[in-house]
């Protein structure tokens, strides 16, 4: 045990004295979550808009004070005429338009009908399309308030709830995946160089001629990066409760159970690369290129797994990430327990034992 | 440390030890003894199966045929004594550099399982037997080659094993350098440590007590370099070696 603790202390210092590997272990998350948090959205906010009222009448006041009030809009300026609407969008800074004709009131009194015309920037057509979403969203919250007192017969009003997440904020759906990507990143690639790095000084020679168990080498390499990886989750979390205003819906104790798993997971897969390889640029490559590529593409993070064809998404399956970005956002965002999330969490434990066997049974191999 | 009451004491015993990998033999059926105390040259060019003899040896490899006792040991059977009562150092020295030569010597002396009160003794006392007070607290990184080289050595004799094995342990190394670092060497062969030297620098092999020459996996000598240079009646150890390597039919690797 005290040869355990021995290496194990050796361990801390390496990682504590080399500052790169310091700064990439604390610094990314933090990074990363500022990163998603607030540069990366695609959350619609503050959008300029311009706005042409020929009516100046009841309900065309009526409708700009309810774009003014909502949080999408932020009025860029109120012009009189339709002519200085293309002038605005040239100038680049105005996403959306809307336009009120004359006589709008009257129009919507007299013949129960009236026009209005909503303009969007569409160079991002995303964007465009959720701008004019909004506005026509605002313009029939007022017509549905001017009905309300007729008794219009058959009228289906749709009733939309956000689940889970009502304020449809971004930082729902990226820190799950965050987390994912950091933990993969930290645990796959710092504990296969950290091997690897052994290899190539001729260190490791040194180790497997000691009486010192092989198998304890490498669970000894392990378990700092376990250690240090239970921190960034820790500090992911506390950021996304104190900076981001998400808070953890479910069983915290659950989700960190869960974290560690994954964490044992990719530790796994990190020590199986550094069996595989000889050199740390190899084992960073195949780390980066092998382990964080497929991650961000298949986790579902960044790209809806159900819109991919069906061989990709037969190969998700096999992607440990995927299965703790949706254990993560049922604990944190959904709230639930265990019975929810029993069956990806079986899946994930049977990827890690699976990756364990083939790297017990490969590092035999090597020894021999 | 161990005295050498009897100096012939066989220390290792190889008897036709063969390590084949699929149709490539790359030891081919060696055989010798060496003593407590001895220092024993295992030369050879690259490729000729030095690497591969000396992993059986030392118990990370296991033969395919014949059989070899170290210490007394088995190396089928009991390697994990064998590992107990070895140390090794490798050309690389294998030395953290990001360590201090403190920590180094108490990771190493750890991992073998030294007490605390030991650990603290022996460290105390090699730090002082290798003049490095002023460096113990220093990072190995920013010692001269030849001090890491020396560290290593002791480091790999802390747990004051029976056998010592020296992977070409002064690659890179000035021959001054050398010469201080065999100093060392024949210390602890006089307490009795066998020394197990493989080596490509002909003037090493003049250091040693008895030297054995592989050629195609094969011990294709094995006497004194006195008795060697007579054998082949050449006037230098350089001379015998040449002799035999260039009959070597494996191509380098």
């Amino acid at each position: 045990m005290t040869q355990f603790t021995t290496f194990i202390k050796k361990e801390f210092y390496h990682v504590l004295r080399d500052r790169k590997t310091l700064l990439i272990l604390f610094g990314m998350p933090v990074v990363q979550i500022l990163i998603f948090g607030f540069a990366l959205t695609n959350e619609v906010k503050n959008s300029k808009i311009v706005i042409v009222d020929e009516a100046k009448d009841e309900a065309s006041t009526e409708i700009i004070g309810k774009i003014e009030a909502s949080r999408y809009f932020e009025i860029e300026k109120v012009v009189a005429n339709r002519q200085q609407i293309e002038t605005a969008f040239k100038e680049g800074k105005v996403k959306a338009a809307i336009l009120f004709p004359a006589n709008f009131s009257k129009d919507l009194q007299h013949q129960n009908k009236a026009q209005v015309q909503i303009i969007a920037d569409a160079t991002d057509p995303n964007n465009a399309t959720a701008l004019t979403n909004y506005l026509s969203s605002i313009v029939q919250d007022y017509q549905s308030e001017l009905n309300q007192p007729q008794a219009v017969p058959y009228r289906i009003i749709p009733e939309t709830r956000m689940l889970y997440n009502p304020q449809l904020k971004g930082a729902h759906n990226f820190v799950p995946g965050v987390m994912a990507m950091v933990l993969m990143l930290v645990c796959v690639m710092m504990t296969a160089i950290s091997i690897v790095k052994e290899k190539e000084t001729g260190t490791m020679e040194v180790l497997l001629v000691s009486p010192f168990k092989p198998v304890l080498v490498i669970l000894s390499k392990a378990i700092p990066y376990l250690i240090l990886s239970l921190f960034n989750v820790a500090s992911i979390l506390l950021l996304s409760v104190f900076v981001l205003d998400l808070p953890i819906n479910g069983s915290l104790l659950l989700l960190l159970a869960e974290s560690t798993l994954f964490i044992i997971t990719c530790l796994t897969l990190g020590i199986f690369i550094s069996i595989k390889t000889e050199s740390q640029q190899t084992a960073m490559l195949i780390s980066l290129m092998g382990m964080l590529l497929p991650t961000m593409l298949f986790s579902g993070f960044m790209f809806p797994i159900e819109n991919m064809p069906m061989p990709l998404q037969v190969i998700s399956n096999i992607i440990p990430a995927k299965w703790y970005y949706i254990i993560v956002k049922a604990v944190m965002i959904k709230g639930l327990g265990f019975e929810a999330i029993w069956k990806e969490t079986l899946i994930l434990l049977g990827i890690t034992l699976f990756l364990f066997a083939i790297s017990l049974k490969s590092f035999k191999i090597r020894l021999a | 440390m161990k005295t050498h009451s009897n100096e012939r004491e066989i220390s290792i015993r190889a008897n036709q030890l063969t390590k084949q990998y699929g149709d490539f033999i790359a030891a081919n059926a060696i055989s010798f003894e060496v003593y407590q105390g001895e220092i024993f040259g295992f030369l050879g060019a690259n490729g000729a199966g030095k690497t591969t003899a000396m992993r059986m040896l030392c118990g990370l490899s296991t033969p395919s045929s014949g059989s070899a006792t170290i210490a007394g040991f088995d190396v089928y059977k009991q390697t994990e004594q064998i590992k107990e009562n070895i140390g090794y150092m490798s050309q690389k020295f294998s030395l953290y550099e990001d360590l201090t030569v403190l920590e180094n010597i108490r990771f190493y002396g750890g991992i073998y399982g030294l007490s605390r009160n030991e650990l603290k003794e022996k460290s105390a006392a090699l730090i002082d037997r290798l003049g490095l007070q002023g460096e113990a607290h220093k990072l190995v990184a920013s010692l001269p080659l030849g001090w890491k080289q020396k560290l290593a050595f002791s480091v790999a004799v802390l747990h004051q094993p029976r056998i010592v094995f020296l992977d070409e342990p002064t690659g890179g190394v000035d021959p001054v350098t050398r010469r201080q670092f065999w100093d060392l060497i024949y210390q602890a062969a006089e307490q009795g440590v066998t020394i197990f030297v493989t080596t490509h620098y002909m003037d090493e092999a003049e250091y040693c007590n008895r030297i054995s020459i592989m050629v195609d996996g094969r011990i294709a000598a094995l006497d004194t370099p006195h008795n060697l240079k007579q054998q082949f009646q050449v006037g230098s150890m350089d001379e015998v070696f040449y002799h035999l390597a260039r009959e070597a039919k494996r191509i380098e690797s």
